[in-house]
């Protein structure tokens, strides 16, 4: 057991326990409080597989961003209540569903996808700057197009909230 | 060293539990946090995949998905406070006004 695969085993209990405490808790505002916490495991696991930037984008888009909107929306609402509360007798058929998914999920991937061998010590990944140097160079030469439209898309999705959320004027 | 089958389990399990949290919460904003434990679930695979692969690709590929899931959960919110002022209810079994 090398200190990588114990802490991978211990982030892993957390990402799952959290993400059932989320699916479980009867409180709305508990519930993002859960997924805020698995979604800042799941950046420490993007640090385990040598990808830094995508963890800080994962703590500050995810954690900061999409939770601080959803607690936002949960308290604008008064939606905290247990509205369709969580009932075990009604869980049943859907997880024998979702159990099945699991187990067919992983198979396929570990099968077809043909993964090999073990994720590298992140040490020399995270510690040098060339890292994220060709991160960025890959980012806005091979992927510039993608980068453009996806800033028209968060313009477009900011239009179209502010659209919906908008009081509309009578037209007599 | 941690095998990438690991990462791969895990992944599927983080999914499934947002696919069934998808089925059994009937509040709407549980229903879309659950979609966004499946955008992570998938995200975590691509990344696992890209560290084996030692490519940049899929951590691009990542940060596109996050730029998405945060422009989607911007007008869903929205959608989901327009439904709340008509109907007073974000419960999802009370959205049935095109049943016959």
């Amino acid at each position: 057991m090398t200190l990588e695969l114990i802490s991978f085993l211990v982030l892993a209990v957390v990402a799952i326990a959290t993400a059932i405490g989320m699916l479980v808790s009867r409180n709305a505002i508990y519930s993002a409080l859960f997924l805020v916490l698995n979604f800042i495991t799941v950046a420490v696991f993007y640090l385990l597989l040598g990808a830094p930037f995508i963890a800080m984008a994962q703590v500050t888009v995810y954690a900061g961003a999409i939770m601080v909107l959803f607690l936002f929306v949960i308290m604008l609402l008064g939606a905290e209540s247990s509205v369709g509360e969580f009932n075990w007798r009604k869980a049943i058929f859907p997880g024998l569903l979702a159990f099945i998914l699991a187990v067919e999920v992983a198979l396929l991937l570990i099968t077809r996808a043909r993964p090999a061998g073990e994720v590298v010590s992140p040490d020399a990944a995270i510690n040098t700057v060339t890292n994220l140097r060709d991160l960025g160079e890959t980012l806005f030469n091979q992927y510039l197009l993608p980068f453009e439209v996806t800033s028209i898309l968060l313009l477009v999705a900011m239009v179209g909230a502010i659209v919906l959320i908008r009081k509309e004027k009578r037209v007599p | 060293m941690v095998p990438i089958n690991y990462y791969i389990i895990l992944s599927a399990i983080l999914f499934t539990i947002g696919a069934l949290g998808v089925l059994i919460r009937r509040n709407a904003l549980i229903i879309f946090m659950s979609i966004e434990l499946m955008l992570n679930a998938a995200n975590l695979a691509i990344v696992a995949f890209s560290s084996i692969l030692q490519s940049f690709s899929g951590q691009i590929f990542v940060f596109f998905v996050i730029a998405v899931a945060a422009a989607e959960v911007a007008v869903g919110l929205a959608l989901i406070v327009e439904i709340f002022k008509s109907k007073r209810s974000i419960d999802v079994d009370q959205m049935s006004s095109l049943k016959g």
